[in-house]
């Protein structure tokens, strides 16, 4: 019992930071990445989920429609960031102030779209069969839809490191983070670099929007909700550290989860963005930082 | 710099508009109107300080705006109740006593007191902090709104002692006076429309000061500045304090005008509408703040309740628009067209200076 | 206090690893033109870095009795010593004058910020005379040629009051007769102040410096007068490619 009541929040966190961390994963290859801070990625998030819901208008059983939403969220979701890359933030990418700024309008316009094309009170979106139930791991009942969020955040977290790491395109982004005139000059598309990470980025959104969908409601707002505390862990994990970014959501998870079971929900959220702001106070970097020369 | 007198009488002819003309030409209703914008504007000539001049994109001025709105509200929510406990408390739980915290609000003095040093010590430590560490850009900016976010939700979970969503309202009296009477509701726009043209006066001078060029130049290249022997963090921290001490100062006039406070006149949404309407006036020039402020604040209330779908698409599109086609805002739309028309071949925008290279760069 | 005088002693800068600067001593004093000189990277920027405490450096950098390393910049600003950048950096949207203005400010106090500027201060004057920008007064330094905005950044440096002077690669991009004009100014402040200067041309290293430093790898290959370090066989096999450069005429 009184082991319990330690263990059952971190069980809890770690569901969580998975769903923290996927909503952060995009944001870390956008901002961690190409150094753009798109404040409508929560609203790509939002998209996923309402994909989510359009898939299963199509696919009535649930069990089916799910698995197939998540490419489709993906696409749709990266097809978004993609417009937005090439009508707003290529023009912007000396202005990382004023990016954030017109991401903002755009976040506003997404959501007012979503709010009067869909019930304002949101839609919800069928849990598969499958995700019901527990499973029993050493002795702890784990529900089976925590599991599953911690499944797939692990599953994007691997895809995208594998795809930076072994792919020839990955390769480009590295270089191209790492010196931009030096990538242009031996023959790499910069454009077209920046346009796929925005793509892959933005998808990965969309990704957490079918998971965020799973868990929570579906509806205009649920966006706004996720996109400051995937922020503060990208920020507390390092700008473009993989490692420190999936580190920072796991620990702001079990933490929120931690403080929500010894106080309040809402209590949780302000300890939790305190936590992250002290933390950032101590390492402004984050966990992980790189050095790299930057003056010639 | 070269004309004084221009800006100065810019400012008399405003201040004989809003305290001359106003009273007389509007209805009581759209006065009140009036004022409400002006408490937005008085936040707004702030954030023009901090982010148009300072470089510091400041996306939480409603946590300040709520410590001066706060602190006004629960004096006059005392001030109301008398001997008694508030209201909406008993409601909740009709035996306990007032929260400690509340108790000082009692007195006038301690709430003016409150107004104005509460924003001045939270931003001298905060941006104390964050400046020493060399917080700055986007992570200087998320974190700000991470707080008023965070305010936010904080307010809404309290219900007991700070009214929760509903937040705090039903106010009789101000100071003494009482607030349903016109000629009082009169003299509180006129305290908030004073105060306005007393924080641009302020700005005013602070931009033609040297500090004003200090801080343009901390703005466009921190570190070069420290190679002056300044400490880039001071002149920061000098600019944060005031605008948050104006946000306060708008925050508190506020509430008597509008006869109420929630979180969502604080929170991120608030805070973001703030940004627009600096963004849209102008957010480095004097009057375009506060007049871009106004301008927002008459769309928000007047379309945002009669149009609501319409007037998000139109804020959106504004911070859209104006950041990507004209960064300074209406005020620089004069200057620009009169280059147009000088040069017709449009210079493309020139790169980043070079003190400006450098300190990306650098840091 | 003409006698204060500038002494780095086994300076070494490491960047997570990479050895930049090790173990470098060199010193400089009023009344002569020091030059550092190197191959690119060779750790003359970072030497300069560390010294006014933009990096970390361990040994020691003393300008009289004071320890400059492990202050804070605009510390060892404060004790009177001033640099200026490879690439120039001036604030552009300020006139020259308000340049100058603000560089001149540290010794104010907090009260004459919050006043307008009126008038002139001598020492602006002086700086503008020096370096021949008076005409310039009223000019945006954005829109300054290149030469222009480095004499504005010695002019800073001057109404600093800067008793050290780090300059890093002061004539690159200069025309012959800017260069000129620059070495004699340099020849003129370096009268009661130290003078150092990170160059990467030959020509004008022979012209204007009493003693050069030659670094290499981050360290010390060479000292002495130009002729002495020109003797030197291996600053000329660093050099081999640019042999003629350091022998020629
Ligand atoms: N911040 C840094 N991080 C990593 N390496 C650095 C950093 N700063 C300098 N270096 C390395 O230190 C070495 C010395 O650089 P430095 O800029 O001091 O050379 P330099 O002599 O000024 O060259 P140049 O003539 O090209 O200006 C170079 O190899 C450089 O790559
Ligand atoms: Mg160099």
């Amino acid at each position: 019992m009184h082991v319990d009541a330690l263990i059952a929040p971190l069980l809890n966190g770690s569901a969580q930071g998975a769903l923290l961390l996927l909503a952060a994963l995009g944001l870390s290859l956008t901002f961690g990445q190409m150094g753009v801070i798109n404040m409508a990625h929560g609203e790509f998030l939002m998209i996923g989920a309402f994909a989510a819901y359009l898939v299963q208008q199509v696919i009535t059983a649930s069990d089916l429609s799910i698995p197939v939403a998540l490419p489709v969220a993906f696409v749709v979701a990266g097809l978004f960031g993609l417009l937005l890359e090439v009508t707003i933030i290529q023009w912007m990418y000396r202005r990382p102030l004023d990016t954030l700024l017109v991401t903002v309008g755009v976040g506003l316009i997404l959501q007012q779209a979503a709010l009067q094309i869909f019930p304002s009170q949101g839609v919800p979106v069928e849990k598969p069969g499958w995700l019901d139930g527990q499973l029993n791991i050493l002795g702890y009942e784990w529900p089976l839809r925590q599991l599953f969020t911690i499944l797939l955040a692990t599953v994007c977290v691997a895809a995208l490191s594998a795809w930076l790491k072994y792919t020839s395109f990955g390769r480009r982004i590295r270089a191209t983070v790492h010196n931009r005139d030096l990538a242009e000059t031996s023959g790499i598309s910069t454009r077209t670099v920046d346009r796929l990470t925005f793509f892959t980025g933005s998808g990965l959104a969309g990704v957490a929007g079918v998971a965020a969908s799973l868990i929570g409601g579906t509806n205009s707002q649920m966006g706004a909700q996720y996109i400051i505390p995937a922020f503060l862990v990208v920020a507390a994990g390092g700008i473009g550290q993989l490692k420190g970014t999936i580190i920072a959501a796991w620990a702001v998870g079990v933490a929120l989860s931690y403080f929500a079971y010894w106080t309040t929900g809402s209590l949780a959220q302000v300890l939790a963005f305190i936590l992250v702001i002290v933390f950032l106070q101590l390492r402004p970097q984050g966990l992980f930082t790189v050095r790299t020369r930057s003056l010639a | 710099m070269t004309k004084p007198w221009i800006s100065l009488s810019g400012i008399g002819a405003f201040a004989v508009l809003l305290l001359g003309v106003a009273p007389f030409v509007l209805t009581d209703h759209w006065l009140n109107n009036l004022g409400k914008y002006c408490c937005w504007a008085i936040a707004a000539v702030g954030i023009g300080l901090a982010w148009g001049r300072g470089g510091m994109l400041v996306m939480g001025q409603g946590v300040f705006f709520a410590l001066g709105a706060y602190s006004m509200a629960m004096h006059l929510t005392l001030e109301t109740a008398g001997d008694r406990i508030p209201g909406f408390m008993v409601l909740y739980d009709p035996l306990a006593p007032l929260p400690a915290f509340w108790e000082p609000f009692r007195s006038a003095g301690f709430t003016l007191l409150a107004i104005v040093v509460l924003p001045v010590v939270l931003a001298g430590v905060l941006g104390y902090a964050l400046f020493k560490r060399r917080v700055k850009g986007a992570y200087f900016a998320i974190l700000t709104q991470a707080l008023a976010v965070a305010l936010a939700i904080l307010i809404s979970s309290t219900i007991r002692e700070t009214g929760g969503d509903t937040g705090l309202s039903d106010f009789k009296y101000f100071f003494g006076y009482v607030l349903n009477d016109p000629a009082n509701k009169l003299m509180v726009y006129l305290i908030a429309a004073g105060l306005l043209v007393v924080c641009l006066l302020a700005v005013w001078q602070l931009y033609r000061s040297r500090f004003g060029e200090l801080l343009v130049a901390t703005r466009d290249a921190e570190e070069r500045v420290r190679f002056l022997g300044y400490d880039p963090a001071n002149v920061k921290l000098v600019a944060f304090v005031v605008s948050a001490l104006m946000a306060s100062i708008g925050g508190a006039m506020f509430v008597p005008i509008v006869g109420i406070i929630t979180p969502a006149e604080i929170g991120a949404a608030a805070s973001i509408m703030m940004i627009a309407g600096v963004a849209f006036g102008g957010r480095a020039s004097l009057f375009g703040p506060a007049l871009g402020a106004m301008a927002v604040g008459w769309g928000q209330s007047s379309l945002g309740s009669t149009w609501p779908e319409g007037w998000t698409y139109i804020l959106g599109l504004l911070f859209v628009v104006v950041i990507l086609f004209l960064p300074n805002g209406l005020s620089s739309l004069p200057a620009r067209i009169a280059a147009a028309r000088r040069k017709p071949d449009p210079q493309p925008t020139p790169a980043a200076p070079a003190a400006a290279v450098l300190e990306e760069v650098r840091s | 206090m003409t006698g204060t005088s500038l002494v780095v002693t086994d300076l070494c800068v490491e960047f997570s690893g990479f050895v930049a600067v090790g173990g470098v001593s060199f010193d400089a004093h009023p009344g002569e033109v020091r030059f550092l000189i190197g191959p690119n990277g060779a750790g003359k920027t970072t030497c300069i870095d560390a010294i006014t405490g933009l990096v970390k450096g361990t040994g020691s950098a003393k300008l009289g009795e004071k320890e400059l390393l492990g202050r804070q910049v605009h510390r060892i600003v404060r004790l009177g010593v001033g640099r200026t950048f490879q690439t120039a950096s001036v604030f552009d949207e300020l006139t020259v004058l308000q340049n100058l203005d603000i560089a001149a400010g540290r010794h104010r106090s907090s009260t004459s910020l919050l006043r307008s500027r009126r008038g002139t201060d001598p020492s602006i004057e002086l700086a503008l005379e020096e370096t021949g920008l008076t005409g310039e007064l009223a000019t945006p330094a954005g829109i300054l040629s290149h030469g222009q905005k480095q004499w504005l950044e010695i002019a800073m440096l001057l109404v600093q009051d800067a008793k050290v002077l780090l300059l890093d690669e002061p004539v690159a991009g200069m025309s012959q007769d800017e260069r000129t004009a620059t070495g004699e100014l340099l020849q003129r402040i370096a009268a009661k102040r130290i003078v150092v200067v990170v160059e990467h041309d030959m020509d004008f290293m022979r012209r204007y410096a009493t003693r050069v430093t030659v670094l290499h790898q981050g360290r010390v290959l060479s000292q002495g007068t130009v002729a002495e370090v020109q003797a030197d066989p291996r600053v000329q096999e660093v050099y081999l490619g640019t042999a003629d450069a350091m022998t020629e005429g």
